[in-house]
């Protein structure tokens, strides 16, 4: 048995917005004589958008009607209705998601894009989305190396490294193809980083000169080096200012690059230069000469440059492919309660799992922070539950957690618990009784989090079996 | 010809000087003891390693491997011991002992009885079938599907009538598995059935029982959905693995196709909890498809 589910993927970028929808084949990956064990196991992108450049009203707005008919026009375009639609992300990166509207855009898209839509944004997010669009997850974990993903769009370039196929950190730098733009043989816009960084190194460029070349191409060789540097190729570490939202580098942890991929507009510049020609200024802005600086720089040589799967849509395909994931496949939930969007969590540390007491306590003493008005808002409750394996354990544990979440069980809201270990029906079935019944209560395995994350829980899908997920990590590396 | 008399007259003769011997010899014996225990003056106390406990996931023996990064990739799928080294065409010492510790435990595992402490433990009464011993069990498979003439009374006298879910345990092939799993995996399915509002009889124990004799059990009781969980035919993996069998209205005599099976029910398997409650989740489908087996679609 398989079950085909239809996912959408938009990302509105400080240089371009675009749309995929892609299929992802859901099936049962373990005999019937076992508990199912239901996966992802094939996804096909069945219809790629144009790319548009992002209409913005002004500089600090972006045309939120203008945006919703891109959608609209696309949806039709690909015979879709956001009814066949069963799960997807509306990501807004870059330079764009410094906008005033950039929320209220956001929830706008994600409500009529489809009911389980979900408004993701973040520079670390999209740094992950973009590596997975690019595929470097796939690829390290096939070569067994170290990969590394610069998405270089318009605004932002964003970073990964994969080891293995295993994520190991992600920065977001504020070097992008579009922080200078040209219209008219003259230069119309600098970003202010971008200004200081020319200053510094004592280029002088100002918005109504004439676009020079040359010292434009100093600028984008500064732009690479930065980059190099952001990704720990450089000579020296990047310097702070330069990091997106305050970031902060790669964790010190992370292993040596072998492997290098690009992404983004730039990324395309790059791998296929010889199609541009001699307009440098072809797109209105610095791309192609970042493009050429990046090949020109000594520091990207130390390592094999790849070609990613995806380069100007690796990110609405990570997006649109791989934010949705599938919960375990034996959980509980209640009937009429799904989806269910935007939910932060609640996490219990591993060391507070030592104790039912502590458990208690944790879930207890977490609550206060999520009131931001005085009232709880709806949350969910998440731990590991690795050390609970027997039945006797369960009962106790579900006891432990009706006790710390009281206030959430006398609230209007489900009772949500998220949880790694394989419990997730058995503890349903304990909370359940528990509490009579009286409770709605949505209890989820097979999924981990982390302190700050939000969740997405969709509607049912194979049978009732299991139920499509969105994480939202704001903070990856840890 | 000796005569048996005579044989045993001289067993006798021969053991009684041997004990003469044998008693001077002890008189010579404490010197040499002591003489052996001057040589060795420190004689380390503790254990030999548990081979059993050694886990066969992480165990790579091959020596100067090419790849073994790439090797633990593969073992992670597969439980099979692979990358055990070789001696010559020979398995090595330590893999030729895991294997014989595990084949012990398989047979340990069919061949002793479940302990009755543990049944009582577990508020479970106990009926034996038409065989009286572990060796009819395993050569009579058609005494097996029968309860002994006593089982079938005690049954009668002691379990509630036309339950909705009639639950009970059997040893099977394993009593290693019962000992090892039943604890979690009946709670489970109980407490799933109370979440669910499904009504389930009185569980008791059937000593060398076979799957078939469900069926006998469901028309003594007359309940609708019956579930056994009896211990798995023990493998080189593992001693302690259990199935579910459960049929809607089954019958003596019905096809095998009717029969819904939850397996490999052990602690690297299937979870025994999550299982318990994934059989309650099935029993409710049961009830409302009102079939089970290859009928039933889950």
């Amino acid at each position: 048995m398989k079950e085909i589910i239809t996912s959408v993927g938009i990302d509105i970028g400080t240089s371009t917005t675009q749309l995929i929808f892609s299929k992802l084949t859901i099936e049962n990956q373990s005999s019937e004589y076992v508990l199912p064990r239901i996966e992802i196991v094939d996804t096909e992108i069945i219809y790629r958008s144009k790319i548009y450049f992002t209409p913005l009203r002004s500089l600090t707005e972006i045309d939120a009607e203008a945006v919703k008919k891109i959608v609209r026009d696309e949806y039709a375009a690909a015979r879709m209705q956001p009814d066949m639609v069963t799960s997807g992300a509306v990501i807004i990166t870059g330079e764009t998601a410094r906008k005033a509207n950039a929320n209220e855009v956001l929830n706008a898209l994600s409500e009529m894009a489809g009911d389980f839509v979900v408004a993701t944004a973040g520079p670390d997010l999209e740094s992950v989305l973009s590596a997975r669009g690019a595929g470097i997850d796939v690829m390290s974990k096939d070569d067994r190396t170290v990969y590394a993903n610069a998405d270089i769009g318009g605004g932002t370039t964003n970073c990964a490294i994969y080891d293995f196929g295993q994520l190991k950190g992600v920065n977001c730098l504020d070097v992008g193809g579009r922080l200078i733009k040209i219209e008219n043989g003259r230069i119309s816009y600098i970003y202010t980083k971008i200004k200081k960084l020319a200053e510094d190194n004592g280029i002088h460029i100002n918005v109504g000169d004439t676009a020079d070349v040359i010292s434009l191409r100093k600028v984008c060789t500064l732009m690479a080096n930065l980059i190099a540097e952001g990704l720990g190729l450089g000579e020296t570490p990047a310097p702070q200012w330069i990091y997106t939202n305050d970031g902060k580098g790669f964790p010190a942890s992370v292993p040596p690059i072998k492997c290098l991929t690009f992404s983004g507009g730039v990324a395309e510049a790059y791998y296929s230069r010889d199609s541009i020609g001699n307009d440098v200024f072809k797109f209105g802005d610095i791309g192609v000469l970042l493009a050429d600086a990046i090949k020109e720089c000594p520091y990207f040589k130390k390592v094999r440059i790849v070609k990613p799967l995806e380069t100007i849509r690796a990110t609405v395909v990570g997006a649109g492919v791989h934010t949705t994931s599938i919960s375990g496949s034996t959980i509980s939930y209640a009937d009429g309660q799904l989806p269910i969007k935007n939910i932060p969590v609640l996490k219990i540390a591993e060391q507070d799992e030592e104790s039912f007491e502590k458990i208690t306590e944790s879930i207890r003493s977490q609550i206060a922070l999520f009131k931001p008005d005085g009232n709880l808002e709806q949350i969910a409750v998440s731990f590991g539950g690795w050390k609970f394996r027997k039945f006797a354990e369960l009962q106790n544990l579900a006891e432990a957690v009706t006790k710390g979440a009281e206030e959430v069980i006398s609230s209007p809201y489900p009772l949500i618990l998220v949880v790694e270990n394989d419990i997730g029906k058995a503890l349903g079935h304990a909370l359940n009784v528990l509490l009579n019944h009286s409770k709605a209560v949505i209890c989820i395995d097979g999924i981990r989090t982390r302190s700050g994350d939000y969740i997405d829980i969709g509607e049912p899908v194979f049978g009732g079996h299991v139920l499509p997920i969105v994480i939202k990590t704001l903070v990856f590396n840890s | 010809m000796i005569d048996q008399n005579e044989l045993k007259a001289i067993i006798e003769q021969v053991l009684g000087e041997m004990n003469v011997n044998a008693s001077a010899a002890q008189t010579s014996a404490p010197a040499s003891v002591q003489s052996v225990s001057a040589a060795q003056t420190t004689v380390d106390p503790g254990m030999i390693p548990d081979v059993t406990q050694i886990d066969l996931h992480t165990q790579y023996l091959v020596k100067n491997p090419v790849d073994k990064v790439g090797y633990q990739e593969l073992k992670n799928h597969s439980p099979a011991r692979l990358g055990i080294g070789k001696a010559g065409p020979r398995y090595l010492t330590l893999p030729m002992l895991e294997f014989r510790a595990a084949h012990s435990a398989a047979q340990d595992a069919v061949f002793s009885p479940v302990d009755h402490d543990f049944i009582n433990q577990m508020n479970l009464f106990s009926v034996q079938t038409k065989c009286a011993d572990k060796d009819t069990y395993l050569t009579r498979p058609d005494l097996g599907r029968q309860l002994s003439d006593e089982g079938v009374a005690a049954v009668r006298e002691k379990c509630k009538k036309n339950p909705t879910v009639q639950l009970y345990v059997s040893d099977g092939l394993s009593s290693a598995a019962v000992k090892a799993n039943v604890a979690d995996v009946m709670p489970a399915i109980i407490q799933g059935l109370q979440s669910f509002g499904i009504e389930v009889g009185t569980p008791f124990f059937v000593e060398y029982g076979r799957v078939g004799v469900m069926d006998q059990i469901t028309e003594l009781t007359g309940a609708t959905v019956t579930c056994v969980l009896i211990g798995e035919r023990p493998g080189l993996i593992t001693a302690n693995s259990m199935s579910a069998y459960i049929t809607y209205k089954g019958t003596v005599g019905m096809p095998e196709s009717r029969r819904t099976v939850v397996s490999n029910i052990h602690d690297a398997g299937t979870p025994p909890v999550e299982a318990g409650a994934h059989i309650a989740e099935i029993i409710k489908k049961m009830l409302d498809a009102k079939a089970s087996g290859t009928d039933l679609k889950l």
